[in-house]
């Protein structure tokens, strides 16, 4: 009898923890413009009723930087960006803005990013920056996960802020978006932990003292207040897979841009939110 | 003069006279502390901000000494009095003798 108590007892707290929820319901608007912290969850989501930003499990006063563009320390690093992208690099003698003269020309880019290109191969936003660098500008390609890719990046995914998430995940993309799922679902590490166990079973509640959110990617690269600069996405995948103690994937790799497509594909309908606060 | 160093201000474009209006600075600098050395043991020498004047038609406003634990990017947001029309100027003074300048100006409606 007492048995029986303790699996109600313990199906009742795991209920609870599959019902997580956001922080808050307030709205984000940014400098004017409302921003989209939660939608519906596309028809590929078994388990999850409503997808939610990050800044919804976020506190108030970090949540309160990213309202105004003068706060959003991000900005720095966009200015820094700006400046990258008219300063000349590399044997032909041009910059990004000899080809790309207005940065508004990428609004709705990051939307939709990770593609599928020509060749078959899934790249992303930094392929896209570093086939630019070495083919076109006859540049040194950056570090994927460098300060100045964070930057420029930055910059591009800024023009599709307030735009929402929307990746191809079927046809060519489909076996790209497969192989994330699989990632996803996959238990790694001597923790022994998937991202589903904390980002989908347990969302909303607390891992130590973090609240844990479903780790949504329409912020990145993202302004960390914990080492006070612009994040990418893989350094992100990178620090995760650590704290479960597993020996992460290449920056970069197949692996993890597999993984950015699957996770961007679990945030459809969210807001791109470059360059985004959070802790 | 420091790398990527860039003054930030926001000051509204007009004002009712006498109003009081609020103030956001940041300068975006790396605040060399002058603690850290580098790969081979030398001492990196200091270069932060050591001070920050803000004036309104050549009155000052507020007039800032910082010290090396200051952070990098040092913010500030004030308030100020708008008796007439004018500019604000900022002016930064680094370690190593550099100036950085802004001026915006504010008129009244």
């Amino acid at each position: 009898m007492k048995l029986q108590n303790a699996i109600a007892a313990a199906a009742i707290l795991s209920f609870a923890g599959t019902m997580g929820f956001a922080q808050t319901d307030n709205e984000l608007t940014v400098e004017g413009q409302l921003i989209s912290t939660e939608a519906a969850a596309p028809a590929h989501m078994e388990n999850v009723g409503t997808v939610y930003s990050g800044w919804r499990f976020r506190s108030e006063e970090t949540q309160a930087m990213q309202t105004d563009d003068f706060d959003n320390s991000g900005f720095v690093f966009v200015d820094d960006g700006f400046a990258l992208m008219a300063s000349v690099d590399g044997s032909e003698g041009k910059s990004c803005a000899s080809c790309h003269e207005d940065a508004e020309e990428f609004a709705g880019l990051k939307a939709q990013m990770p593609r599928v290109n020509d060749s078959g191969e899934l790249e992303t936003l930094e392929d896209l920056v570093n086939t630019c660098r070495t083919e076109r500008m006859g540049a040194e390609p950056w570090k994927y996960n460098g300060s100045q890719m964070a930057a420029v990046t930055a910059v591009i995914g800024l023009q599709s802020r307030g735009l929402p998430v929307d990746v191809a995940i079927d046809g060519a993309a489909e076996s790209f978006w497969e192989r994330g799922k699989d990632l996803y679902y996959a238990r790694v590490g001597q923790l022994d932990l998937s991202c589903a166990n904390c980002h989908e079973d347990n969302y909303g509640t607390m891992i130590r003292a973090d609240h844990l959110s479903q780790g949504q990617i329409n912020g990145f690269p993202t302004y960390r207040l914990k080492n006070a600069k612009l994040n990418t996405v893989h350094s992100r995948f990178s620090g995760c897979m650590k704290n479960v103690r597993a020996e992460p994937y290449a920056i970069g790799s197949d692996e993890f841009k597999a993984l950015e497509l699957y996770l961007a594909s679990r945030g459809t309908g969210l807001s791109v939110e470059t360059p985004s606060i959070r802790n | 003069m420091a790398e990527n160093v860039r003054p930030r201000v926001r000051v509204p474009k007009t004002a009712a006279a006498g109003e009081v209006i609020t103030i956001k600075s940041l300068i975006s600098h790396k605040m060399e502390s002058g603690q850290r050395k580098d790969g081979d043991g030398n001492v990196i020498p200091r270069s932060i901000i050591n001070r920050f004047v803000c004036a309104f038609n050549g009155e000052t406003v507020i007039d800032v000494t910082l010290e090396a634990a200051v952070s990098t990017n040092p913010f500030f947001e004030f308030e100020a009095v708008v008796p007439e029309a004018g500019d604000f100027t900022f002016t930064w003074y680094d370690d190593d003798g550099s100036v950085y300048e802004e001026t915006k100006s504010v008129a009244i409606a």
